[in-house]
């Protein structure tokens, strides 16, 4: 079963970057989730200076903006993608995550299955 | 599990209730899927219902059942292969990760309720439902059961459950029974659903009824059945303990109108001295072995007030340091409120009230009606009535029960000024 956790970081600084941020700690998790062979998939993503939204309007016109800007409380920063056997051992990724702590949180999805 | 003659409708009814949380259980155990259970396990108690008052009812019922249920989830699983592929895959995984079923000598099924317990509690489900989906799957109650005790309507607490079932289902939330090593961060989650199923019951928050004595015992017999299963776990003896050392007083605790009667009022010759002695021996059990929880402690409470004659020769003193082991355990408002409440009774109304007014600033206190009507009594044993009217109308605005309600305006209409009339619509 696929679930997505999702890294909000709770506190980001001018540049939209998580403030709270620990590289080598990152790093063992990341080692610790592909060591486990569980890792289907996952990004760290950028500041969110660099983010840009898209809407469609019902006529097809297209409208592009800068941002959304930091104003949420909290800012998705990343994402894995996992592939565990039930809820409680993705729940026990997710809180194994650095990005849980701290003013951050992880929010865990499952992810949708159409009977592929 | 007697042989019965046959026809007896009561005593089928009550191997179903009984049997009900076990069978449910086995079966998620075999196919993973509470739906399925669910389907199957009433479909045999449909089947039972046809056979036994004919064939009488059989020397293993739950056996019985257990087989009938199985034979028809696999006729289910063979007309719907897709369904039946899907349960195969989560079986595999149920099997890794469940441990085996706890001995049970005395039944004829094997065990299997400890893993419900911790599903039905899981903290990935909505609070609101997690009582509910334990009435219904482990204390085997109809949905509208459920609901009437809950005061919603049937449709509400349908979709409460039908939505819990989806998550449960959907998100994976497992059939098992935690590990040595995760067992403390889930066991109280579990304790603590069955506490609010208890005092839900216990002191009903709103309606004409000041108790529903269906919910506090179905509270007590849940309890009783998660302490055979766990039965080293002493936090969860001390539940049980406080349990049935408040339950003990429930004669006594409303009048011949359903008026609410404090506890200084209490017809104590009313209390259950069966219950209270039970209490008392699990209470000294769940405070041996080690240091004590909080259920334990407030079990302790209980047991000195129901050991007490009357509210002078209570032992004021152990309770206000039992409540000192509380706060340190678990702080809270609400406990530093029982506990000003215990030094008022120790060290005289001043003192009491003195903490009460520390506590003034607190978030959940200040709509908490039992805050107000307590700082409300302590006013009028000092003799500021004007104050003590205050509080008390304060307290009035935030009851939630009739009776409750109705003890307060005896309260107010005793402490000197009338409530005035007209001047406030509350």
């Amino acid at each position: 079963m696929k679930y997505m956790l999702l890294i909000n970081a709770g506190t980001v600084d001018a540049n939209g970057a998580a403030a709270e941020c620990e590289v080598q700690e990152w790093m063992d998790y990341d080692k610790a989730v592909r060591d486990a062979g569980i890792w289907v998939s996952g990004e760290s993503l950028a500041d969110l200076v660099t983010a840009t939204t898209v809407r469609v309007g019902p006529d097809g016109e297209r409208s592009v903006v800068d941002g959304p800007f930091a104003e949420t409380r909290e800012v998705l920063g990343g994402f894995y993608v996992i592939d565990v056997p039930d809820l409680d051992v993705a729940l026990n990724w997710a809180a194994r995550c650095p990005g849980a702590r701290g003013s951050g949180s992880v929010v865990v999805r499952p992810v949708a299955d159409f009977g592929a | 599990m007697q042989e019965q003659a046959p026809g007896t409708g009561r005593a089928v009814e009550s191997v179903f209730r009984e049997e009900h949380g076990r069978l449910l259980a086995s079966l998620v155990r075999r196919f993973g899927d509470l739906e399925l259970a669910e389907e199957v396990a009433s479909e045999a108690i449909e089947a039972a219902l046809v056979h036994w008052p004919v064939q009488g009812v059989p020397a293993r019922p739950g056996a019985w059942l257990l087989t009938t249920a199985r034979r028809k989830a696999v006729d289910r699983l063979r007309r719907d292969q897709a369904y039946a592929a899907r349960l195969a895959v989560l079986q595999v995984d149920a099997d890794r990760s469940a441990p085996a079923p706890p001995a049970d000598a005395g039944a004829d099924l094997p065990d299997e309720r400890l893993q419900l317990f911790f599903t039905c509690a899981h903290p990935a489900l909505p609070s609101e439902a997690r009582g509910a989906l334990m009435l219904r799957c482990l204390a085997g109650l109809t949905t509208p059961e459920v609901a009437r005790a809950y005061l919603v309507p049937p449709p509400t607490m349908a979709q409460r459950i039908v939505r819990a079932k989806k998550k449960i289902r959907e998100a994976r939330i497992p059939f098992r029974v935690p590990g040595a090593d995760e067992l403390p961060e889930r066991l109280p989650g579990v304790l603590q659903v069955l506490y609010s199923v208890f005092t839900e019951g216990y002191a009903a928050s709103s309606g004409p009824d000041l108790q529903r004595p269906d919910l506090a015992e179905e509270a007590i017999r849940l309890t009783r059945i998660l302490r055979r299963l766990l039965p080293t776990e002493r936090e969860v003896t001390g539940l049980l303990a406080l349990m049935l050392l408040v339950h003990a007083r429930r004669a006594a605790r409303t009048g011949p109108d359903g008026e609410l009667v404090l506890l200084e009022d209490q017809d104590r010759g009313r209390w259950d001295r069966t219950m209270i002695a039970e209490g008392l021996t699990l209470v000294a059990a769940a405070l041996t072995g080690g240091p004590p929880g909080p259920y334990g402690v407030q079990a302790a409470i209980a047991a000195l007030h129901d050991e007490a004659a009357d509210l002078a020769t209570t032992d004021w003193p152990q309770i206000v340091a039992l409540y000192d082991v509380l706060v340190s355990l678990t702080p809270s408002p609400v406990i530093a409120l029982n506990r000003a409440v215990a030094v008022a009774m120790c060290d005289g109304p001043e003192a009491g009230l003195a903490l009460l007014d520390e506590l003034a600033g607190e978030e959940p206190l200040r709509d908490y009606h039992p805050y107000h009507a307590a700082r409300a009594d302590l006013l009028r044993r000092l003799g500021r009535l004007a104050e003590a009217s205050t509080a008390y109308r304060r307290a009035l605005e935030l009851a939630g029960t009739e009776p409750e309600r109705a003890h307060l305006r005896r309260r107010l209409s005793t402490s000197g000024s009338p409530a005035p009339n007209g001047a406030v619509d509350t």
